[in-house]
């Protein structure tokens, strides 16, 4: 009997967790299959299926070109970080050296840095190098957080691969480069999927540089481009549009994510529980 | 012998030049522009000419002048900006903490569906912030929104709420908002940690026959403590820095305007590079004190638990 309680209660607690996690997902979806005045209707089951938004927000603003915009950033920032966090990992995961320890610390302490506390000085780079108002201005300044974590987890998952492996190849006279890129890099794959992954999110997902280094329409990625969709007045917001536009670049991610999920979350720990 | 000490000066100095472009990036990124960011903070620069500017010293932080006192640190939105940061944080995360673990600890069981409840905790996870903001504001709109629907219907509430307007009310929208979307973090963290409890701690509680809370409370939570205390200070952090939720559900009234938020009004809106670079670091520094006092404060509770 008691058993029986506790099964029941155990069902109810996952049920309730089930509902808050995933009915605002749901809602949006319904929201967007809405038109017209149906929007203001509150429904809790699918009645509506228009795809008016769906047509619609193609049409208003440029947002596939958005969408490319945040592809470029992202698998940009994505290649450049492991490309450089291999490098980096190898030098901190496998070589002994002074100041190895110090510098491992310092780069955790660049990924917590808050972003505003470097917007000024990286306006001003932006600005010298002619990257305002352009994805390139993007790229760059992702690389404070993407990098400094990617490199952090890279070391990790480096730093735990067998001696031996190395030892034979530096037998044979390999250089540091060799044993990076034909070692290390093969054995690496789970790893950089899971780093890349969490990066490319990251990316993704950016807001406050996004809306701070770009101006035009055309430049803006799909975060700033929904935070600005913007109806006849502030009190009119087409939600439909939003909505739908919320769907559209969620629904990649969200199935990434499940593919991906156990490697994703090895790579969460392996960044916070292990440091 | 000789050969070794060349073949491991040889890794060294391969190190630092596989470290090099990394550090040059994150130099050029970071580094660099922190320090200009504090030394903009002692100018009366603005935006329109970054390069046009001249030294006024401390007074963006603090100036006396004329029987009145001026500076980021006397602006009554800074410091409600600051109330609202350090709020905003402590309950967040303490409350994520709680529910991370609980969910953790759910989730530590085997049953049917536990695949299925792992999945669905990736989700909010995983959704952009900005479209959990909108998706939220929709949800928490006073007039169409399904929350007050939702409680009307259930006879929680009379009449519909401003969620997002009222002062009272739109503070605790934000941190719920947060919850929604980081508690998942904190669980699975939690959950990686559970998982690595050797089981025969549990088997000789239970054979002592001593309560699953006491057990929980006395075996578990101990061993999971230093994970656990990781992933605290990631979300402090991150809480701390809050910047994309508020902006876009609350914008910048006082009830709920963080400390990134005010430095960004200032710097991008108002323009004023001077003012808002001192915003900034004073953002940096609290977050630095904020960090020195919880290692500070984790590391003698460490060590007493090993005694």
């Amino acid at each position: 009997m008691k058993r029986l309680l506790g099964g029941a209660g155990l069902a109810l607690a996952c049920a309730l967790l089930l509902v808050f996690l995933l009915f605002p997902f749901y809602y949006a979806i319904l929201t967007s299959l809405k038109s017209g005045s149906d929007i203001f209707r509150v429904d809790y089951w699918p009645v509506d299926f228009d795809a008016v938004n769906y047509l619609s927000i193609w049409r208003e603003q440029p947002f596939a070109r958005n969408i490319l915009n945040s592809v470029a950033v992202a698998v940009a920032v994505v290649s450049i970080s492991l490309a450089l966090g291999v490098t980096a990992a190898f030098a901190l995961g496998r070589v002994r050296f002074a100041g190895r320890a110090p510098l491992l610390y310092a780069i955790l302490g660049v990924s917590m840095f808050p972003q505003v506390a470097v917007l000024s000085g990286l306006f001003e780079v932006i600005r010298v190098f002619g990257l305002y108002n352009n994805l390139g201005g993007l790229i760059l300044s992702y690389m404070i957080f993407t990098l400094p974590f990617t490199v952090w987890v890279l070391t990790t998952f480096m730093r735990d691969l067998p001696v031996e492996i190395e030892e034979a190849a530096i037998m044979d006279g390999a250089t540091p480069w060799v044993l990076v890129t034909r070692i290390f890099l093969p054995l690496l794959g789970p790893a950089l999927a899971a780093t890349g992954l969490l990066a490319f999110i990251a990316a993704w997902n950016e807001f406050l540089f996004a809306l701070t280094f770009t101006l035009s329409n055309d430049q803006r990625t799909v975060p700033v481009a929904i935070a600005l969709i913007t109806g006849a007045s502030e009190y009119e917001l087409p939600w439909g549009n939003i909505m739908a536009a919320s769907v559209i670049v969620t629904v990649p991610l969200i199935v990434l994510v499940l593919i991906f999920q156990r490697r994703l979350v090895a790579g969460l720990t392996a960044g916070a529980v292990k440091g | 012998m000789a050969k070794g000490g060349d073949v491991s000066r040889e890794r060294v100095r391969s190190a630092w030049l596989f470290l090099a472009p990394m550090l040059v990036v994150l130099a050029l990124v970071a580094a660099w522009p922190l320090a200009r960011t504090i030394y903009f903070s002692l100018t009366n620069a603005t935006l329109v000419d970054m390069s046009r500017y001249s030294f006024v010293g401390l007074d963006n932080y603090l100036a006396y002048d004329q029987g009145r006192w001026y500076g980021v640190l006397t602006d009554p939105q800074w410091l409600a900006a600051l109330r609202n940061t350090l709020v905003f944080a402590v309950i967040s995360v303490t409350l994520e903490t709680v529910l991370g673990v609980l969910i953790a600890v759910l989730l530590n069981h085997s049953f049917p569906g536990r695949g299925l409840m792992r999945a669905a905790l990736l989700v909010p996870w995983a959704i952009p912030t900005v479209v959990s903001a909108k998706m939220w504001s929709w949800m928490l709109n006073d007039q169409f929104g399904v929350v007050n629907d939702a409680l009307m219907k259930l006879g929680l509430i009379a009449a519909p709420v401003a969620w997002l307007a009222e002062p009272g009310l739109s503070m605790a929208s934000v941190i719920m908002v947060d919850i929604w979307k980081t508690t998942p973090f904190v669980a699975l963290l939690a959950l990686a940690a559970l998982q690595m409890v050797p089981k025969d701690c549990y088997e000789a509680a239970r054979v002592d026959g001593v309560h699953p809370v006491r057990v929980f409370f006395q075996v578990t939570l101990p061993l999971i403590r230093p994970a656990l205390a990781v992933a605290v200070i990631f979300r402090l952090l991150d809480a701390m820095r809050m910047f994309d939720l508020v902006y876009i559900m609350t914008g910048t009234t006082d009830a709920t305007i963080t400390l990134s938020v005010f430095a960004r009004r200032e710097l991008v809106d108002f323009q004023d590079v001077g003012y808002g670079s001192a915003a900034s670091t004073m953002l940096f520094f609290v977050i630095a004190l904020m960090t020195v006092i919880y290692m500070m404060a984790m590391r003698p509770d460490v060590d007493g638990r090993r005694r």
